[in-house]
């Protein structure tokens, strides 16, 4: 049994330090950008954001003043058991994303659609997402939180087989092209790509692509790895840097899901994790433990299976 | 590939002279000293649709209009506690900005990405006003250190704290990019003209989707803003 006290304080720290901390593999991507940009505006604004990242960790602020939309994503092994069961779990979520508002302080972000109504603690309806998956075996819950920013970057489009690869680079272009003029996509980004699937799971697919892989992993599909490299280069070789302005720093990683889709269908999403790529991952055990990290290692060969049956793989290679 | 030069910095009045205003170029860094005011789509209704009194003394106290809802919290005691700083994206606000700046008086609009070249036109040039954007837009923590302190907050019971008039006082505020001067010339734009010139070989060997669009453009030098 794992004590909700716990959950809910483990919860908390994770809020502040996924708006404080920039997770490590994305600052290695950056500085791997900043070390090749050439363009002088863009090379500025890189090196501003690098200096921005330590100014956040020395003083215990957060590295953006917009702190996104706080959400959960919560894994369990076959056997966990939380105290309180899921009623209690979700209610310790919501209490550490509220106190966690206030005591860091996040922005409050979240309003009522039409009314505009604010509760000032990031919690309302449907606030903040809590969303599930499971692993066969272990007691363990691992608490991932994700702030993803950004009203601009993302966008959704039913292709169909005929439009292929050519279509697929097409939308991918367009995205990366119409939102970041201006930098409103706050690149260089996370890249994340959904394709297939229902329309809203190739929402769903492509936004964990952004923001639950992290910078360097590839799927494990080799042909959909190379397509990820394709990408990357392609988006860097667009002429637009960081903010707009001229450069090469547009992508710091692509990445791919993808999900069985309508045998008519291509569904395709595109995902842009921002220059503050908000994400901080825990582990907490029945014993007490609580073991932290930055990768949420979300895409398991559990997560990607593709047979009626699950069975484990001979040799468990971790994957992306 | 060459080394990348860096940009000249400058510090700058949030009550700028019209002098300091003529001398600032597309792509100068600004660092800001003084007051600031946060206002955004809630002051601008407040103040211009329901005719609310602004709190302020504008221009005198400050003419510096940042769009930004900072990530900060009122203590039980009446204290502030401010983290983080960024601006929100200004495009949205063209609608309110030429009567918000005939009101307030402001000369400097600090945001994310920039206004359109119609709203400089209109609204910025006859009001001697230039557009400072935000840095990435992500160095909140900076911007943060610059905040010296909260001066005070203006319309949070009736805004909210994301809404409401948040006055800060600056010192060495920035980075700031310049992005339009006093003629209305933007850099935003600037950069967009060279980067549209290598587009189309970008999009070699990539075709149209089968399925269009009600409003769709294949001119990829066109925004979507404005």
């Amino acid at each position: 049994m794992i004590s909700l006290d716990l959950i809910e304080k483990t919860a908390e720290v994770l809020m502040a330090k996924a708006a404080i901390e920039i997770p490590d593999d994305y600052l290695q991507g950056l500085q791997a950008a900043a070390e090749v940009e050439d363009g002088d505006l863009s090379s500025f604004v890189l090196h501003a954001m690098l200096e921005n990242y330590k100014a956040a960790k020395e003083d215990g602020r957060a590295m953006c003043g917009d702190t996104g939309t706080p959400r959960w994503y919560v894994k369990m092994g076959n056997e966990t058991q939380v105290e309180g069961g899921p009623v209690a779990l979700e209610a310790a979520l919501r209490r550490a994303t509220a106190k966690a508002t206030n005591g860091v302080p996040l922005r409050p972000n979240r309003v009522h659609p039409l009314w505009r109504t604010d509760h000032n603690n990031n919690v309302g309806i449907g606030a903040p997402e809590i969303e599930y998956g499971y692993e066969p075996g272990g007691e363990w819950i691992d608490l991932i939180t994700v702030h993803k920013g950004g009203l601009f970057g993302t966008d959704y489009r039913m292709l169909f087989p005929s439009d292929g690869i050519q279509g697929i680079k097409r939308f991918y272009l367009d995205s990366l092209v119409a939102f970041g003029k201006r930098g409103l996509a706050c690149q260089p980004a996370i890249i994340g790509i959904g394709l297939g699937g229902c329309k809203d799971t190739c929402m769903v697919l492509g936004k964990r692509a952004a923001c639950l892989r992290v910078v360097g992993s590839r799927n494990p599909d080799p042909r959909i790895a190379e397509l990820e490299l394709e990408l990357k280069e392609l988006g860097n070789s667009i002429g637009m840097g960081a903010m707009g302005f001229v450069g090469k720093s547009m992508v710091i990683d692509a990445n791919i899901e993808v999900g069985y889709c309508h045998t008519g269908g291509m569904q395709m999403s595109v995902h842009a994790f921002c220059l503050s790529s908000r994400r901080a991952v825990a582990r907490v055990y029945p014993d007490g433990r609580v073991e932290h990290r930055t990768d949420p290692d979300w895409f398991t060969d559990y997560q990607r299976r593709e047979t009626v049956e699950w069975e484990p793989p001979q040799s468990h290679e971790k994957s992306a | 590939m060459g080394t990348p030069s860096k940009p000249r910095e400058i510090r700058l009045s949030t009550t700028p002279t019209p002098e300091a205003l003529a001398e600032l170029k597309l792509g100068d860094i600004v660092y800001l000293d003084g007051l600031i005011y946060t206002a955004r789509e809630g002051v601008y209704m407040r103040a211009l649709e329901q005719n609310a009194n602004i709190p302020m003394e504008l221009p005198a106290e400050s003419a510096a209009n940042f769009h930004c809802s900072p990530a900060a919290a009122i203590n039980p005691d009446g204290s502030y506690n401010m983290g983080a700083v960024t601006a929100t994206a200004s495009f949205r606000f063209s609608k309110w900005i030429g009567a918000w700046m005939a009101k307030s008086g402001a000369k400097l609009i600090i945001g994310k990405g920039g206004m359109s070249a119609q709203d400089y036109k209109d609204h910025f040039v006859p009001n001697g006003a230039i557009y400072l954007t935000t840095v990435g837009y992500g160095t909140g923590a900076l911007l943060g250190r610059g905040v010296k302190r909260v001066k005070t907050v203006h319309w949070n019971e009736e805004l909210g704290l994301a809404q409401a008039m948040w006055v800060l006082e600056a010192e060495k505020m920035g980075p700031f990019i310049v992005e339009s001067d006093l003629a209305g010339n933007s850099l935003f734009e600037r950069e967009n003209a060279k980067i549209s010139a290598n587009l189309a070989k970008v999009y070699e060997g990539t075709k149209p989707a089968v399925l269009k669009r009600f409003g769709e453009t294949d001119d990829r030098s066109d925004e979507l803003i404005g």
